[in-house]
């Protein structure tokens, strides 16, 4: 593709975020805090507004017509994001609200089948706090012990590391496929690998890989793999869990209610067959909907694309940004997605970030929901700039500007 | 007579109208941040730390002689001490009781509840209801 055929099918899809249009503090607004959450494209708001302006209904049990519409889109979605990670079944495919809740579950369910006194689940030192706080819920109820997979200065695990931690007791492993504070590409298809030759079960937690990577979990093998709609350009409130179809059937529901029922009685309730067993109560229908929109607005696009659109930004931003005066990248891994992390040496990162927001410029500041990184590199937080598809260099010649002006008002 | 709480808060909100841009009204709160009243060490611990802050905030109050309230604080991020530094310059040097029963509207007239993002506004509440607190302990 020439230059200029890349530059005109950029402006295209950039001009389908409406929300980009908008000024902020008198400025145009620059999102660089796509790690949070990204904007959406007009055919995933276009999607909410046609499900409640001409077909909601409660789904999968109505005999009327609304009622059957609702219930084909929403199953059209569930199929759509089976294909975005290629599934082999549909009803591995288990809706959430999010990544938050897709682990839960798990800790929750499979901790219930699986975990007994004295075993052990392995996390990486870089996690979210979802990913987190789950399996040392999940470790205090089953009395298990919850073991941490460290990394280096540049944050990257290792493998060897992680063969030294798996004991006869290890039950699970829990990784980010990418973090968000660092930005590294962990690598999961090994560490699967690694983990299936020891008989220990991996999950994945793909919430920021969604938006950027391919994702094939039959490929990887993975016995879990979450994420959420609102970081892969679809709304808020619904996420995946996918499941092996073996190991989701062996263990108990999560939630009771309706939809995930077979039989109830006094006596004896009997539970509904995969993805239902899992989904109680009235789903997230329209941002189900909406979500499915998502994954298929990503793949027609194309992974590629947005992969190789965003390291070019990643590549741009660091090259720049290095040439600020006490400034340091947090995150320095082999494999990096677009997520550049960093600090000004003298300068706290929220200073930084209320001047950027001051001249409409969007980042995050802070821990990340990562506190045990933060520690780890002994920092208060960092300023984090993170891409996606519809991210400009002129954006980042804009960040750029604004940090020097940030940087001459707080020294 | 000393300024009342209410004729403070108007001396800032006026201090504040002179301001033509955002830059100059951040440079001044990082100038008042360079001279806040910083809280002794020994009181720099953590149940002096305000939750709620992304910045770490520590404020520490104590009634003088003629029953007035000295507030001294710190924090480590320099806009967040500017920002401190305006409330005690309002706080100080008042009853307790007064305090405890002063409005604080003042921060939204000088535009800085909405410019700030929505986890430093937090922040900034959880700093003033603090401040109410030490007014009413100190009331006594």
């Amino acid at each position: 593709m020439t230059t200029v055929e890349n530059t005109l099918l950029h402006t295209d899809i950039r001009n389908q975020f409406p929300i980009l249009n908008r000024k902020v503090n008198g400025q145009p607004l620059v999102y660089l805090d796509n790690g949070a959450t990204v904007q959406k494209p007009q055919v995933v708001i276009d999607a909410l507004e046609r499900y409640y302006s001409h077909y909601n209904s409660n789904i999968h049990r109505g005999v009327h017509h609304l009622s059957q519409e609702a219930t084909a889109a929403f199953e059209e979605a569930r199929v759509s994001l089976q294909k975005f990670i290629n599934a082999k079944h549909s009803h591995e495919v288990i809706l959430t609200s999010g990544t938050t809740q897709s682990i839960n579950l798990v800790a929750y369910s499979f901790g219930k089948a699986f975990i007994n006194e004295g075993d052990e689940i392995i996390v990486s030192g870089m996690e979210h706090h979802s990913n987190i706080v789950p399996w040392q819920i999940m470790c205090e109820d089953r009395g298990a012990t919850l073991k941490v997979l460290h990394f280096d200065d540049n944050g990257d695990v290792s493998l060897d590391d992680l063969k030294s931690l798996i004991t006869n007791k290890t039950k699970l492993i829990s990784i980010a496929h990418i973090s968000n504070s660092l930005g590294t590409i962990n690598p999961v298809k090994e560490i699967i690998a690694l983990a299936h030759q020891n008989g220990v079960k991996v999950m994945i937690d793909g919430a920021q890989a969604a938006p950027h990577a391919h994702i094939d979990v039959q490929d990887l093998d993975a016995d879990f793999y979450a994420f959420s709609g609102h970081k892969m350009y679809g709304p808020t409130g619904v996420g995946v869990l996918y499941g092996k179809e073996s190991l989701l059937n062996a263990m108990p529901p999560y939630l009771g209610g309706g939809e995930m029922i077979a039989t109830v009685s006094f006596e004896k309730t009997t539970y509904n067959t995969l993805p239902h067993k899992f989904e109680a109560g009235t789903p997230n229908i329209a941002d189900v909907i909406a979500f499915g929109t998502a994954a298929e607005w990503m793949l027609e696009i194309g992974r590629d694309y947005i992969q190789a659109h965003e390291a070019k930004l990643l590549a741009y931003a660091t090259e720049k940004l290095s040439t600020l005066p006490g400034f340091k990248a947090i995150g320095t891994a082999k494999q990096k997605a677009g997520v550049l992390s960093f600090v000004i040496e003298g300068l706290h990162p929220y200073d930084l970030g209320t001047i950027l927001d001051q001249q409409g410029i969007a980042v995050r500041t802070g821990h990340h929901c990562t506190q045990p990184v933060m520690e780890r590199f002994c920092i208060p937080g960092t300023v984090r700039a993170s891409f996606a598809v519809y991210n400009t260099i002129e954006e980042i010649d804009t960040l750029y500007n604004g940090l020097v002006k940030a940087v001459k008002l707080l020294s | 007579m000393p300024k009342s709480i209410q004729e403070k808060q108007q001396d800032v909100i006026e201090e504040f109208a002179f301001f033509e841009d955002w830059m100059q009204k951040y440079e001044y709160i990082i100038e008042l941040g360079k001279d806040l009243p910083l809280i002794d060490e020994k009181y720099k611990t953590d149940d002096k730390l305000i939750i709620g802050c992304q910045s770490r905030v520590w404020l520490h109050a104590e009634k003088t002689e003629d029953g007035t309230v000295q507030f001294t604080a710190d924090s480590d991020a320099i806009i967040t001490k500017g920002i401190i530094n305006i409330l005690i310059s309002v706080f100080n040097n008042q009853k307790g009781v007064d305090i405890a029963q002063a409005e604080m509207d003042f921060i939204d007239t000088i535009g800085l509840k909405e410019h700030l993002s929505p986890t430093r506004a937090n922040g900034l509440v959880s700093m003033m209801k603090q401040l109410k607190l030490y007014g009413i302990v100190l009331s006594q």
